[in-house]
């Protein structure tokens, strides 16, 4: 049997790369082992947990849904992306302060997807955070400290310029 | 905006208040917020390193007539196919603790006895081929009826698992303590209750990954894996692979992802996964998939619980019969059947009654094995005792916190010896109750209660206690022990951890520890000691985690399992510390002039008791002792390492009268719920959840508050959510996190928390354990409220989860 490969161009986190690609790999598969970006977590495989969560284009989608060479030409945002010039994202410094984490496994993923959740709704209650963030899954933390994270966050990111907001 | 971290704790001490006790932001959050974990799957510790698809049995009981590779092992890329027929001569059958346990092996020979049972590994270049080659593999089955329903597999028509033992009953034993007879006997009241706990999975986010590496040279393994300990598993898989104990390394790395008890029997695909590179001559690596996780991977055991209580009618318990009854699947897999063994110490929970039976069964069922599943059994435990409190107190119409009033310990009886073994040191449980209510309102909760109910609502309130049991004595084993083979050959006891803390030439502290934690957050606390201790800023202390057994000090008990750190590595830390200061103040002493009685250490320094301009820096005198050695006396020895092991002395072998202490310590819970049935949907809506705990000093209140939190959601997925169903073939029907439902965000719940800090007296810093707690009183806490709700229709529900549709169906029952 030989491997169907393409050759796809993609930038992630601000890098361009040039890769020849088996056809059938996923897209959280690609980034962890062909580009080393391990931060990008594979919790089921099967789009339910929420753990693979990233942007493509700008949009929150599931790495494990996805081949690779459906990105190509795309823009990536990963985990390892959030952090720029030396600054954290002030997702990743609330989600340290409110205890948003513990094992950490399904915090970039949470974190993805909590940005996400803010850009469509920026001043949320609790509630609407509680069920806004349902699409992924946590064993730790009893989703307090999650919750009260995003929260946290909420304020801070609207203070940010477009341009640095990830998406 | 610039954001560090690292310099933004939450509180920082000030010169008379410690780091231990404060809500120091995590050390570890500062690579896991980035995406710089350091998991298993991230792991590439080796060159050539090949990957593992396991083929797992479809059918839940099934003979295997006949196993077909050979197209399989003709994809290029596949470099080998291992099968049960491989491994005969390489591995003994895991040593088990048990009268009639079968042979477990790490793979399928002749039989297959659960669906997901490994029958053979692929071992490719990569994922994707050794899984397209697990299609070509053609095993032929000879399907045979199956059991899973544990009173069914006792009985003499079911079909046996294990042909060889006779019986599906591993094992089996009934012990009573005090008069129980008697009790019973001259009681005013008996009230009996069946309970039954369903078999969920704690299913971390993280799946099992391995690597294995058969090392033919030396007839040796290095493992990699995401195991939690504790390391006498390490015992039983040295004897499984035939390996002698120096000769097998395991390493676990900083990072894992979850563990809650299910990582503990990761140790049967560690050696499944060597025995793969020892037959593909290659390092192999495999990482479990969320679908091999919920069918192969373990669970917690379903149990049903027949209990009888008797009592004094004015609500005095004076005795209790326990008879349990444990699913422990298709094998048994240590540290099973510690399942009904587990809490033997605290078999009578807070209370003062000394007449205990224990009649404990572990059956085999054609499931997936079982293992410890947060809370080991102390969430069935509690759930059927405070089902049957309840129960009494409805029987004699008392309010149920006033019979539990009446029958919990009190300050004076402390320490206290269980009339099974358990030794709880101090405790005010009367007092933690009285915060509770006081936090609850109590009494304008039952008014509340009583005009919702007026209302028409389905209100109602549950309460429930537990002792939480800690840091597990390497011998609550013996008692299971079978009756042929005596243990006082070879009497095992101790809960021990070690620490190590080296100060390099630059001052710098560095703590290597072999805890293998999986979120508990031991860096952070394992720094905030070391920082009291030297006077110094927690950040400027690394703390490396995870384990080496081949390169680091390790005990048989290490590892992060049964709430144990608080209360076994922070000591050790803590000696170490101690340690290491003893030499500095030796060193200081000598070139300062004066004895050490005169020193003390204070911010980084050694500094003179009654000159305190007399001081030497720490760093200083690091760079002197590993710099310039020569100039200290003979007696004091070079470097600036000390190694320290901390064993909780109260853990001693089982007595002569079956009796053990199962715990090094015991914490305190008291929960309390108010419940609504939602009249048109039949969901149960949490209005109001209480804790008070005495969990002792609290080390880090933020990681306390978090494990709270988290045992609290264990607890809710295991009452109200998840549940491994299987058909009565063995046919599991909740394979991928579509049928098996976890509780998200949108089901989680907010919690009132009190604390009651009661030092431990055994150890040096007084903390007990908390990661569990949560786990043992909300399955029974929500049930009673469920009940209570339930109680104007004299029904009752006592088997979990409960769901919508169990609370539709026996409401539309009674409402007819
Ligand atoms: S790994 Fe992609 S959703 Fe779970
Ligand atoms: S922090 Fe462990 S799964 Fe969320």
């Amino acid at each position: 049997m030989q491997e169907n490969t393409h050759t796809m161009n993609i930038t992630v986190n601000g890098v361009n790369y040039e890769k020849e690609v088996p056809v059938r790999k996923l897209l959280s598969d690609f980034l962890r082992e062909d580009l080393g970006l391990t931060g990008t977590h594979v919790g089921c495989e099967h789009g339910v947990c929420g753990a693979c969560t990233l942007f493509v284009n700008g949009e929150a989608i599931r790495s494990c849904l996805m081949f690779a060479i459906q990105a190509d030409g795309a823009d990536v945002t990963t985990i390892e992306g959030l952090e720029r010039n030396g600054e954290l994202h002030p997702m990743q410094e609330s989600f340290s302060e409110c205890h948003g984490l513990q094992c950490g496994f399904c915090t970039p993923g949470m974190m993805m997807a909590a940005i996400d959740f803010l850009k469509h709704n920026p001043n949320p209650t609790e509630q609407e955070v509680k069920e806004g963030m349902s699409g992924n899954i946590c064993r730790c933390t009893g989703y307090k400290g999650i919750v009260d994270s995003v929260l946290k966050a909420a304020p801070l990111i609207s203070k940010l310029e477009t341009k640095s907001k990830v998406f | 905006m610039s954001i560090d971290i690292q310099s933004k704790p939450t509180e920082t001490p000030s010169k008379d208040k410690k780091w231990v006790g404060s809500k120091l932001n995590r050390l570890e959050d500062k690579r896991l917020i980035r995406g710089k974990g350091n998991y298993m799957e991230d792991l590439k510790p080796l060159p050539n390193i090949h990957h593992a698809a396991i083929l797992r049995s479809p059918h839940g009981h099934a003979r295997i007539k006949k196993i077909d590779y050979t197209k399989a092992i003709d994809i290029p890329g596949v470099r080998s196919v291992l099968v049960g027929d491989d491994i005969r001569d390489w591995v003994k059958p895991f040593p088990v603790v048990a009268d009639n346990p079968g042979k477990y092996f790490p793979m399928a020979i002749d039989k297959v006895r659960y669906v997901g049972e490994p029958v053979a590994v692929v071992i490719a270049e990569n994922q994707y081929v050794a899984e397209d080659a697990l299609d070509l593999i053609n095993v032929e089955y000879e399907a045979l009826s199956a059991t899973v329903n544990i009173e069914e597999a006792i009985s003499e028509e079911a079909p046996l698992l294990h042909e060889e033992e006779g019986t599906n009953v591993a094992i089996q034993r009934n012990t009573k303590f005090g008069n129980v007879d008697e009790a019973f006997e001259e009681a005013d009241t008996v009230v009996k209750e069946r309970v039954v706990f369903n078999r969920f999975t704690c299913m971390p986010l993280e799946t099992y990954g391995v690597i294995g590496h058969w090392d033919s040279s030396n007839h040796a393994a290095n493992i990699w894996c995401n195991f939690q300990g504790p390391f006498s598993m390490h015992a039983v898989m040295a004897k499984a692979l035939g390996v002698v104990p120096n000769k097998l390394r395991i390493m676990v790395p900083s990072d894992v992802g979850g563990g809650f008890g299910i990582k503990i029997t990761i140790y049967p695909y560690s050696c499944l996964i060597t025995l793969a590179s020892r037959k593909a001559g290659v390092p192999v690596k495999w990482i479990e998939d969320r679908r091999e996780n919920l069918i192969g991977s373990s669970s917690g055991t379903d149990r049903v619980t027949y209990m009888e209580m008797a009592a004094k009618k004015d609500g005095t318990i004076t005795g209790v019969r326990y008879k349990i009854m444990d699913s422990v699947g298709a094998y048994i897999r240590p540290p099973e059947p510690g399942t009904i063994f587990r809490p033997y110490g605290n078999y009578s929970g807070p209370y003062k009654f000394r007449n205990v039976e224990l009649d404990l069964t572990a059956v085999m069922t054609n499931k997936v094995p079982t293992g410890p599943n947060r809370g080991y059994s102390c969430g069935q435990l509690y759930h059927a005792l405070e089902r049957t409190v309840d129960k009494l107190a409805h029987t004699l119409n008392i309010d149920p916190v006033d019979l539990r009033r009446k029958n919990i310990l009190e300050p004076s009886q402390f320490p206290y010896t269980t009339p099974t073994g358990g030794y709880y040191d101090v405790g005010d449980y009367p007092a933690v109750l009285n915060k509770l209510l006081k936090s609850a309102d109590y009494k304008q909760l039952l008014k509340k209660q009583e005009e919702m109910r007026k209302q028409g609502r389905h209100v109602g309130i549950g309460i429930s206690l537990a002792v939480d049991p800690a840091a597990s004595n390497m011998g609550y084993m013996d008692v299971g022990t079978p009756k042929d083979h005596s243990n006082k050959e070879r009497p095992k006891s101790g809960s021990s951890e070690a620490a190590t803390i080296t100060i390099d030439y630059g001052g710098g502290i560095t703590v290597t520890l072999n805890t293998a934690p999986q979120g508990q957050g031991h860096e952070t606390v394992a720094a905030q000691i070391v920082a009291d201790q030297f006077g110094c800023s927690p950040y400027d202390i690394l703390v490396t985690t995870g384990s080496d057994t081949g390169t680091r000090a390790w005990t048989i008990a290490s590892g992060a399992y049964s709430s144990r750190f608080s209360g076994t590595a922070a000591n050790a830390i803590l000696m170490a510390c101690e340690g290491l200061i003893v030499k500095m103040k030796k060193v200081a002493s000598h070139l300062m002039e004066c004895s050490t009685e005169n020193l003390d250490v204070i911010d980084g320094k050694v500094v003179h008791k009654e000159d305190a301009q007399l001081s030497m820096s720490l760093k200083k005198l690091a760079g002197i002792i590993h710099w310039n050695p020569t100039i200290l006396p003979d007696e004091i020895s070079n470097g600036l390492t000390h190694t320290s092991y901390f064993s909780l002395d109260s853990v001693k072998p089982v007595d002569e009268n079956g009796r053990v202490n199962s715990s090094g310590l015991y914490s305190f819970a008291v929960d309390l719920a108010l419940v609504e049935i939602d009249k048109k949907t039949f969901e149960l809506n949490i209005l109001k959840y209480y804790m008070a705990h005495d969990i002792g000093k609290s080390l880090n209140p933020q990681i306390v508050e978090g494990q709270l939190y988290g045992g609290m959601l264990h607890g809710l997925a295991n009452t109200l959510y998840e549940e491994m169903v299987y058909d009565k073939n063995g046919q599991i029907l909740t394979g991928t996190l579509m049928d098996y439902t976890c509780p998200t965000s949108a089901e989680s719940i907010d919690l009132e928390i009190d604390h009651l800090e009661t030092p431990s007296t055994l150890t040096p810093l007084g903390a007990r354990g908390t990661g569990e707690v949560a786990t043992m009183t909300v399955p029974a806490a929500l049930t009673n409220a469920v009940n209570d709700a339930l109680k104007p229709y004299n029904v009752v529900i006592n088997d979990l989860p409960i769901t919508p549709s169990k609370l539709f169906s026996i409401l539309k029952e009674a409402e007819k």
